[in-house]
């Protein structure tokens, strides 16, 4: 796959100035290549009008964007204080055994890449692990093995709050890069805890 | 009569709760309609006389912020919504996108069109995936119904992964397409914001909250709420309770009330800390169950009300392993524009790890709190302050327990106690 010139113009055309399309642009660049390339950096330069040092710096500002391969599958264990209090920490070291890979590093096969994250706005969740940025809620050491376990052998178990299959890193690159596929109608719409108030207003508690 | 008042969240229940066709069948885009025939500076009177204050964090008055957009100036005005969720703990504008995009929608246009705006931006983080697709698909039907387009549009801008977005300015830097790096101010977004042009940037929650205020009227709103924290608000439990979760509720509930709807603290432990507002708010402890949780309350007891994000945490955490941990996310979050946050950040957690570890000495104390007073308030923006909060704050509650790690020469708690999966409840 190579950069799409229609598809950049398209997204470059969202904004009043052209500037402002360059995190979509990177995201893009991510869903074509897997990462930031080089060819990438230099194709936004140019369609900008911008020194390729001024995409540069914008990429390496934003921790979502990476300049080296990630797996087919991005796996995010919150670390934050209060999931790792509640078993983020267990689940992150137990997920570098099992992969053995470190922080940042990517599986051999490529399928799996796994990064310690900050908080993802989920704590109702906690323990919480991401894949490609969609939620995986309530984790435990044995349903991240199984996520990652099932990612390997390119059978992912589904989100818990997402679509009915887990996308690809690329493909979720391109929903970030602001691109439809379609898919916003499946999943849930809240989980339990999202509606824990809800309903006990409704018991009348 | 139950102590919860769900507006925002009273239809998250129906499984189709994110489409065009749930919000239109509870009333939605009638408030719109209804603010769209108002004349502006009546909207922003209205909002202004419903006490709404912003959700985000500062809790600023939201109808006067946009009383400060310069009138009849001949530039462009910008609403800029604030959806870039990230502060620790705080889960609330989420999972309400996730539920009803359309609420925000509705309410950027009635913002817009207060403030004399035609373009809305939803800066939304870039680490929730269906959350993203849920906002777009809202913003493509909202255009196909004709809400849209007629005047005011809204784009979606999506994020990267950098908590100092949240940060106003920094989030503007961001959408201009550079890093996100914070403005100093003066000059302010009203005067000049995005592209230097007079701008309005509020959280999700606070626009999310106006269709209800322009349907139901300010006197609706005024009725919930304390003397000067008006309205019903999300709270996020989570941590060490049996039941997290999100509870909308008149601000001045306390959290002693909350506990007890959500069937209180992990059975068989009991409370310690807690935060109100996420990491960047000052910490709570078991005393503080009664502080009626508004704006003003929670000040009063030496803490910020934030983001309403109640982290729980029972006898079995190590503070100082808690606090270290923030620490270490703020050194990261660091954005590297100013001297007393970069530098300071990373002190903060060489100094911490070497007292978690029971290698530091009483002395590093007394450093700690130096440093702290000499990030405080020295910045462009709160981030740095926001590291000081749970530092100072885990000294003045449990210095003790600092103490303790450097008697015992060790972290002295067992952080497989605090895991839920151990099966180690006592």
């Amino acid at each position: 796959m190579t950069l799409n010139n229609e598809v950049m113009q398209s997204i470059i055309k969202r904004y009043p100035r052209s500037r402002s399309a360059i995190m979509p642009l990177l995201h893009y660049v991510q869903s074509v290549y897997g990462y930031v390339t080089n060819e990438g950096i230099e194709k936004i330069s140019e369609i900008l009008d911008i020194e390729t040092a001024e995409v540069s710096a914008v990429a390496t500002f934003y921790t979502q964007y990476k300049r080296k391969p990630v797996g087919e599958y991005h796996v995010g264990v919150c670390t934050n204080t209060l999931c790792a209090v509640m078993g983020g920490d267990a689940i992150f070291s137990a997920l570098k055994d099992h992969l053995d890979i470190e922080n940042d590093g990517v599986t051999a096969d490529g399928k799996v890449s796994l990064e310690h994250i900050e908080c993802n706005a989920a704590c109702d969740y906690a323990p919480v692990v991401m894949a490609n940025w969609e939620f995986y809620d309530n984790q435990t050491v044995e349903s991240a093995k199984a996520l990652v376990d099932g990612a390997r052998a390119g059978n992912p178990p589904a989100p818990t709050r997402g679509p009915n299959r887990l996308v690809t890193y690329k493909e979720a690159s391109a929903v970030l890069a602001g691109l439809d596929d379609g898919l916003a109608r499946e999943g849930l719409q809240a989980g339990e805890p999202t509606l824990l108030g809800l309903k006990l207003s409704k018991e009348g508690k | 009569m139950s102590k919860l008042t769900p507006v925002l969240s009273a239809h998250w229940d129906e499984k189709d709760s994110f489409t065009i066709e749930a919000y239109t069948r509870h009333g939605g885009y009638t408030a719109s309609k209804k603010a769209l025939a108002m004349d502006p500076d009546a909207v922003i009177q209205l909002v202004k006389d419903s006490g709404l204050r912003g959700r985000g964090g500062a809790g600023f008055p939201t109808g006067m912020k946009w009383g400060f957009i310069p009138q009849g100036d001949d530039k462009d005005h910008y609403l800029v919504v604030n959806a870039d969720e990230s502060e620790p703990g705080t889960c609330k504008d989420t999972p309400l996108l996730m539920a009803n995009p359309h609420v925000l929608i509705e309410g950027c246009i009635i913002a817009c069109h207060a403030i004399r705006a035609k373009r809305a931006f939803i800066y939304i983080r870039g680490e929730v995936t269906h959350v993203v697709r849920r906002v777009n698909a809202a913003i493509v039907d909202a255009y196909k119904a004709g809400h849209l387009g007629n005047g005011i549009d809204v784009t979606l801008h999506i994020g990267a992964g950098a908590y100092i977005c949240g940060e106003e300015t920094a989030l503007l830097d961001s959408l201009e397409g550079f890093r996100g790096q914070p403005r100093l101010r003066p000059p302010f977004p009203a005067i000049a914001g995005l592209y230097a042009r007079p701008t309005v940037v509020n959280n999700v929650e606070s626009i999310s909250s106006v269709p209800a205020i322009i349907n139901n009227g300010a006197e609706w709103y005024q009725s919930m709420g304390t003397e000067k924290s008006k309205g019903a608000t999300l709270y996020s439990l989570s941590g060490h309770v049996n039941n997290p979760g999100q509870f909308e509720a008149p601000l001045g509930i306390t959290l002693r009330e909350i506990l007890e709807l959500a069937g209180g603290v992990r059975t068989g432990h009991r409370l310690k800390f807690w935060t109100p507002g996420g990491s960047s708010t000052p910490l709570f402890t078991d005393a503080h169950l009664d502080t009626p949780l508004d704006y003003e309350g929670v000040a009063a007891a030496g803490s910020m009300l934030g983001t309403k994000a109640l982290q729980i945490f029972d006898e079995t955490t190590c503070v100082v392993r808690a606090v270290l941990r923030w620490t270490e996310f703020y050194k990261h979050e660091s954005c590297g524009k100013c001297t007393p946050c970069r530098e300071g950040t990373w002190w903060l957690v060489q100094i911490l790890r070497d007292l978690e570890n029971g290698t530091g000495t009483e002395a590093d104390l007394e450093k700690l709190l130096d440093l702290c007073d000499n990030i405080m308030g020295r910045s462009f923006c709160a981030l740095g302050d926001g590291a000081t909060s749970p530092i100072t704050s885990s000294i003045k509650y449990f210095r003790d327990e600092y103490i303790a790690h450097l008697t015992n020469g060790a972290c002295p708690f067992d952080p497989v106690k605090s895991t839920l999966f151990t099966g180690a409840v006592n």
